[in-house]
């Protein structure tokens, strides 16, 4: 791997390599000294487009655990406000020594340019372009799955994939990078996906996606899920027609108290309930499900680091440089995503 | 006429329209002769054994961008790259800077086509003042200009306000003109980035539905019918487009429709790259799409090819595909680029290619001495063409200013050999001769074109 842009072409093996490479960081988390040399000298930048300061701070502090240098560079408030294009920018960094580009744009793809021009030559990670990806966001939420699904079943997370765990994703799929993006990676870990979604918030096409659609989410849930991700209704949204009024979106596709108590109802004991955040409460999902101990929102938020850990480790570490001081394995070239 | 007398070119067995070999004697800007073994004293002799000879190519659909955008192209440079795509002919859209709707903007650009004399140029008059689609724009002042404009389009927008678009289809009657419609519902298009289908569900780009394009051609058609007024669609791109179009010319409804050589090779499949020199409007649709265009310019529910040569900055593409423009440069390509589609394909032959490329889009643009016969006594507004000949798109060695072909890289058949405008040669061998000079026309006053 050269970029993490997608996970639409994320193979099983480098995902799973992400993963176990991730709980080994996360071990790091656990240490007094919260750090590893690996990344020393090189240097990270946080390229912002659109403001995200969950995203970013996540980055800056895997970044930092492996000891790289850290520049955020807000493109809001700086030249590219100024009519500064994505091109000029990128070579800017190139100019100063950027190893790695962690860049969130609000346009869908900008990664994939940056990754595929020769403006810059650094690594490139997608941390969320438009509304098409959100890679890291799915291998943390595919962390923190594969965590609750090995303990289920008494067995290790390393190695292991999602085979047979049901996930339901229910929310605004039609902007969503990070429902796309779960999508393409649960695919590839073997589990069964539902997206749920009023018609007018699911794309076109969604029916040649790998996984199954629903209108309804008490049948979903009826039918049985191993996790269940709530996915945030963006404002724009509220007043564009995709829906009559939040109260009738709240109770048809949130996931409030009633839904809470169905799952134990429907003997779902086990059942996680995830979002990526950040929540609106009351609307997609109820503050008693978004604080009850199936809810994963806060181990989702530790994981991210571990995985964006991982990620930039095996991106900048590897084939031209030796990485004895630290985890993981051999990186292959053979893929490029 | 002012024109200058111009030399003497004898074309030597050429196959016309594809057909048997014969030869042309072009003499004092018109076909002079036509038949086997000609001779004529003093002339240039070209060998044209293995060439095609059709009529020169009139594009009822180019950006020069001339006013206002002399970055991206001038009268001038998009004009020696229609010379060298095999066009004598040219209609100028109105989206210049400032916009082309008033007589003064139409003769200005008028003038500079005939002060570069590689093509004819014709302006093309904006429905509405300032494309903003309130009002209508002087459409007879620019009727009775020195252009004599007849085709009238907001290309690039459409007029979608119903009554508006009515009383420009009802009021062009009165001068022969045409309105030439952006097909494009604005509500339905908002944002849109991209074909809304299965691969920008993937992308995550904003779709541009087929229906948005449909909607406009259906109401479109009938108020043509209703008025009873000639119809024009630009840049019909979606297989639904198509069937209305067959459906209103069955029930006898004046439309013309037109294709663009981009639509009739390429789909959406290409934004997976995310490289905006696949960024246009209409996007590029599905190969379904595709398809069906192909057989509607085959079996004449599409009437003509048309460009829309866009040529953009460079840096209006080397961007985000949501920050870039929309376009693609194309007269350089479309002769290459309908042979790979329509004639290797075998869904037409050269003659057909010389009716959607040459004798329709004249008469829809009612273009005087373009889109002739290759007869005796006609202007001699023709080309050769080596089917033979294959190539390898490289739009840095192209005449047009604009770099952003969505060929670059791509091989195809076919190359232009000389263009003949008005008996002079303005491509020979494959490269820019020399312009068309008018006698004593400085300020291209008096002769029409």
């Amino acid at each position: 791997m050269k970029h993490l842009l997608s996970t639409e072409n994320l193979s099983a093996e480098n995902a799973i390599r992400i993963l176990d490479t991730a709980e080994e960081m996360a071990a790091v988390g656990d240490r007094e000294v919260k750090k590893l040399p690996a990344l020393r000298g090189r240097t990270v930048v946080n390229l912002f487009f659109e403001d995200s300061t969950r995203t970013r701070i996540s980055f800056e502090a895997a970044a930092k655990r492996l000891s790289a240098d850290v520049i955020n560079f807000a493109a809001k408030g700086s030249s590219v406000s100024k009519g500064e294009s994505l091109k000029d920018t990128a070579q800017t960094l190139a100019a100063i020594g950027a190893d790695a580009v962690v860049i969130r744009h609000w346009a869908s793809g900008a990664p994939h340019r940056l990754a595929a021009t020769d403006w810059i030559d650094a690594a490139v990670i997608n941390a969320g372009d438009g509304t098409h990806e959100h890679p890291t966001q799915a291998l943390l939420d595919a962390f923190t799955m594969r965590r609750h699904w090995s303990k289920l079943k008494g067995s290790a997370s390393n190695g292991a994939d999602l085979s047979g765990m049901r996930v339901a994703i229910a929310g605004d799929v039609l902007h969503s990078r990070v429902a796309r993006s779960n999508v393409w990676l649960l695919r590839t870990l073997g589990a069964e996906v539902t997206l749920v979604a009023p018609p007018t918030l699911l794309p076109i096409g969604v029916e040649h996606w790998p996984c199954k659609v629903s209108y309804d989410l008490d049948e979903t849930l009826g039918a049985g899920v191993d996790a269940m991700m709530m996915l945030r209704v963006q404002g724009e949204r509220m007043n564009a027609s995709f829906f009559p009024s939040t109260r009738e979106y709240s109770r048809r596709w949130g996931f409030d108290d009633a839904r809470l108590r169905a799952l134990d109802d429907l003997g779902l004991k086990d059942t996680i309930i995830m979002h990526p955040g950040p929540m609106n409460r009351g609307l997609e999902i109820s503050a008693a499900a978004a604080d009850s101990p199936r809810s994963t929102v806060l181990a989702q938020v530790r994981n991210g680091v571990s995985v964006r850990m991982a990620a930039l480790y095996l991106l900048l570490s590897g084939d031209t440089r030796e990485a004895a001081t630290t985890p993981g394995t051999a990186r292959s070239d053979k893929e490029s995503n | 006429m002012t024109e200058t007398a111009t030399g003497t070119y004898l074309i030597r067995g050429a196959a016309i329209l594809g057909g048997d070999a014969e030869d042309l004697l072009i003499r004092d800007g018109l076909i002079a002769e036509r038949g086997t073994g000609l001779s004529a004293e003093g002339a240039t002799v070209i060998e044209a054994a293995g060439l095609v000879a059709l009529p020169g190519m009139v594009d009822i659909h180019t950006h020069l961008r001339e006013p206002g955008r002399e970055d991206a192209e001038t009268v001038e440079t998009g004009t020696r790259a229609a010379a060298l795509g095999g066009y004598t002919a040219v209609h100028a859209m109105a989206n210049s800077n400032p916009v082309a709707d008033t007589a003064g903007v139409v003769e200005q650009v008028h003038s500079l086509g005939r002060a570069s004399g590689w093509v004819d140029v014709r302006p093309v008059g904006a429905v509405t003042v300032g494309l903003a689609g309130e009002q209508l724009a002087e459409l007879g002042a620019m009727a009775d200009s020195r252009a004599q404009v007849r085709v009238f389009s907001d290309d690039g927008i459409c007029v979608h306000d119903p009554v508006l678009m009515r009383r420009a289809l009802e009021y062009v009657k009165a001068f022969d003109g045409v309105v030439a419609q952006h097909a494009q519902e604005p509500r339905l298009t908002a944002g849109a980035q991209m074909n809304e289908g299965t691969v920008s569900a993937v992308l995550g780009l904003a779709g541009w539905p087929a229906v948005a394009e449909e909607s406009i051609i259906a109401r479109d058609v009938l108020l043509a019918q209703h008025v009873g007024s000639r119809l024009h669609v630009c840049h019909v791109s979606t297989a639904g487009s198509v069937e209305i179009v067959r459906w209103a010319k069955e029930r006898g409804i004046n439309v013309t429709a037109e294709v663009t050589p981009h639509h009739l090779l390429l789909t959406d499949e290409l934004v997976r790259s995310y490289d905006p020199v696949y960024k246009v409007n209409p996007p590029l649709r599905t190969d379904a799409d595709v398809q069906a265009l192909r057989a509607g310019l085959a079996d004449g529910t599409i009437d003509v090819v048309g460009t829309d040569h866009a040529p953009h900055p460079s840096e209006h593409k080397e961007c985000e595909w949501a920050q870039a423009a929309m376009g693609m440069t194309g007269l350089e390509t479309a002769l290459s680029v309908v042979q790979e589609t329509m004639i290797e394909t075998g869904l037409m032959t050269w003659a057909d290619f010389a009716r959607v490329t040459s004798t329709v889009p004249a008469a829809i643009g009612r273009v005087a001495d373009q889109g002739r016969p290759l007869e005796a006594g006609e202007p001699a507004n023709v080309i050769l063409v080596d089917p033979a000949a294959r190539w390898t798109v490289d739009p840095y060695k192209m005449a047009t200013m604009g770099r952003n072909s969505p060929f670059a890289g791509k091989e195809l058949p076919g190359a232009v050999v000389a263009t003949f405008f008005r008996g002079h040669p303005t491509v020979l061998g494959g490269k820019l001769n020399t312009p068309y000079r008018y006698a004593a026309d400085p300020a291209g006053a008096g002769s029409s074109n």
